[in-house]
């Protein structure tokens, strides 16, 4: 990544832009050369649509018939027609909106920091006063490549009452350090470091970007007496924010499915005291455990209206704050 | 941290030749203290791997004894008169306290002798020695390792996950390159719109398509079978074919449109001119999906439950987990057996993991 590839300039492929540019030709207009670069062209992707017809666009359409029936994996009651009674019980299901109420303050502690580390980690690494910034980077990804459960097992002992984190806490004179995993409040501080982790990836996105913001600017910055806080201001985050947005984009999708990591580490039990039940914990129990998989149907189908809600929010707040170099 | 400013001189030559320009006190002292600063982040971020190493090598003593170091030990024993025994430390008359090897317990006195001395003959010690604690010296444990590779059955672990990998790595790579190319090189009606909702499939919780796709799986007796895990590699996915895509869009038409016009069908130039100058990519992608399909746990999760034949080593590390939480040692070694390859894969290849996470991170 020596080289910042060449289309580092956002929004020309943002995906408003994509909407904007399609359609283009219709069939009866093409000349049979034409005709037949399509057919072949459609030919090659026809792999990816099939899996998308089959894999995707159908099982959403079913989820959807689902919520409506009263599927369940071993079917033993006749299949029907149930109205609206999954929604009923879903809104009178107290543990959902408990479940979403985890989640959304895990998300409220978990977001800013997943944006902000590795931003300040990857500025941290581009200063011109950092030694040997490239093998610190690699060295930041390396945990990413961990294999998932090993990593949440590593930390489950390292935040142990034996572990080496309350080991440094007591060292430096905490008498009674947290017991982080099984206390309802500090398991999110516990679960927060566990994800951290895996920044590696957000941190070379980060470098990425800031290697693409032209000199000039800092240059013109300087000249107009702009000190390192106001260049900061006014020209890194600014130039930074469309691949600050994207990172609260995937971040956003990312943490509304949040589970996997309290389900090894807790055996999906959602303790200590409910705190780590997650909505899409309660949702893999519903469906997994439970094999009720209408009402998982119904939860899923929730889900992903709020995850659509608030992605499609961020992107109408985003003009308000994310400058395209490309745009007006 | 006056980050921001430097930023921008990153890359740029002029600045990196001005750099060695003769600097003063403080900008030593700046690069001192940041870099000081990241190694200190550094060494705690990795902290967690030093950690689980030293204790996959301990006993399940070392690791509850309060006052156990650091490194993997055992209670310090002595080699006397061709038997092993035990050695303490002795507080002794002088105030001093010694670390003597108990020969003849006593309940109110016992015989010591003096490792560093044996001919000096022994110490009679007055006192319960059972209120003395033991010096550790240091023991690697290297047996866990043995030992966890049988109680996992490891050899079965390793090769279904090597089994499961590498057949979904073909699977991507395949599906992913003809569809990317068929993104890159042809026009066809819609081809913007059906990229969007390629791309758009990114955002898509997991779980709405997943209760469906679940029950045909089941209806049609896949599940209990590497079919629902295997099958849909073949079938592209959004990451993937955006990187190839990404990728062969920078690739020059001249070689394709001259191999046209000698007659070369389009699969033709996708295997002998394409592929030869997209092999970055196409090892970048290789690589990501042989470390992500390692480290998958939840689609095996749920389609290979209750087949512990089946399963690899992301699931039985956490069954083992179930069932052996109460010996960290055992639990560490597991996982640095299975941290192992992704982690070797990444020190080879780091250049390439790199390379695609800018390229998937930053044009989207």
């Amino acid at each position: 990544m020596d080289q910042v590839p060449a289309i580092l300039t956002p929004g020309s492929t943002s995906l408003g832009e994509r909407l904007r540019r399609l359609g283009g030709f219709r069939w009866s207009k093409m000349s049979p050369l034409a005709r037949r670069e399509a057919r072949t062209g459609l030919l090659y992707i026809s792999p990816w649509i099939i899996g998308f017809i089959a894999f995707t666009l159908l099982p959403i359409i079913a989820a959807f018939v689902f919520t409506f029936l009263n599927v369940t994996l071993a079917q033993k009651e006749p299949l029907r027609f149930v109205g609206v009674d999954n929604y009923v019980r879903l809104f009178n299901d107290g543990q959902v909106w408990e479940s979403l109420s985890v989640t959304v303050r895990f998300a409220a502690l978990w977001l800013p920091i997943s944006i902000i580390v590795p931003f300040g980690i990857a500025l941290g690494l581009s200063s011109k006063y950092i030694r040997g910034a490239p093998i610190m980077r690699s060295l930041f990804f390396l945990p990413y490549v961990v294999p998932f459960v090993a990593g949440v097992l590593v930390w489950e002992q390292m935040l142990s009452d034996t572990g080496w984190l309350n080991n440094v806490l007591r060292f430096v004179g905490v008498q009674d350090p947290p017991s982080w995993l099984f206390d309802s409040t500090f398991i999110y501080p516990a679960l927060v470091a566990i994800g951290i982790w895996g920044i590696g990836a957000g941190i070379v996105i980060n470098l990425a970007g800031l290697r693409g913001i032209p000199t000039e600017l800092y240059e013109a910055a300087r000249i107009d007496g702009a000190g390192t806080w106001a260049q900061l201001r006014n020209v890194t985050v600014p130039m930074m924010s469309p691949i600050l947005f994207y990172t609260l984009i995937l971040g956003v999708v990312d943490v509304l499915q949040y589970f996997l990591v309290p389900l090894v580490l807790k055996n999906g039990t959602g303790e200590p005291g409910g705190a780590t039940l997650f909505y899409n914990l309660y949702l893999y129990k519903t469906f997994f455990t439970y094999q009720e998989l209408s009402y998982g149907a119904t939860l899923a189908w929730l889900l992903f209206a709020i995850t659509l809600g608030v992605t499609l929010l961020l992107f109408a707040l985003s003009r308000r704050w994310v400058y395209y170099a490309g745009e007006r | 941290m006056s980050a921001a400013a430097t930023t921008a001189s990153t890359g740029s030559t002029t600045r990196v030749r001005r750099g060695r320009v003769r600097r003063n006190a403080a900008e030593w002292t700046r690069i001192g203290v940041l870099t000081s600063l990241f190694v200190a982040i550094l060494i705690a971020f990795l902290s967690p791997l030093a950690y689980s190493f030293l204790t996959s090598l301990k006993t399940p003593q070392q690791i509850t004894a309060n006052n156990a170091p650091l490194l993997p030990s055992d209670p310090a024993t002595y080699d006397y008169n061709g038997k092993t025994v035990q050695v303490y430390n002795v507080p002794l008359p002088d105030g001093t306290v010694k670390e003597l090897a108990l020969i003849k317990p006593g309940r109110t006195q016992s015989d010591f002798i003096d490792p560093a001395n044996p001919g000096a003959g022994p110490i009679t010690w007055q006192g319960a020695w059972r209120t003395l604690s033991q010096p550790f010296q240091v023991a690697p444990h290297w047996d866990n390792y043995q030992t966890v590779w049988d109680l996992i059955n490891f050899p079965l672990l390793l090769r279904n996950t090597l089994i499961l990998s590498t057949v979904g790595t073909i699977g991507t790579v395949l599906s992913c390159t003809l569809v990317a190319y068929g993104f890159a090189r042809f026009r066809f009606p819609g081809r913007g719109l059906l990229f969007t909702i390629l791309l758009s499939t990114i955002f898509l919780p997991g779980a709405v398509t997943l209760i469906p796709t679940y029950a045909i799986f089941n209806k049609i007796g896949w599940v209990g079978t590497w079919l629902p895990l295997l099958v849909p590699t073949f079938f592209a996915n959004a990451y993937d074919v955006f990187l190839l895509r990404q990728y062969l869009l920078t690739i020059p038409r001249d070689l394709d449109e001259a191999a046209e016009i000698d007659g070369a069908g389009s699969l033709r130039i996708l295997r002998s001119v394409i592929l030869p100058q997209a092999w970055p990519v196409m090892v970048a992608v290789f690589i990501f999906t042989f470390v992500y399909s390692w480290n998958d746990f939840f689609g095996p999760l749920i389609y290979l439950a209750g087949h512990q034949d089946l399963v690899p080593l992301q699931v039985g590390l956490a069954s083992f987990h179930g069932i052996y939480y109460t010996n960290p040692a055992y639990i560490q070694a597991g996982n640095l057996m299975t941290l192992f390859i992704p982690v070797i894969l990444f020190v080879i290849f780091q250049r390439v993991f790199v390379k695609g996470i800018v390229i998937t991170g930053v044009e989207k």
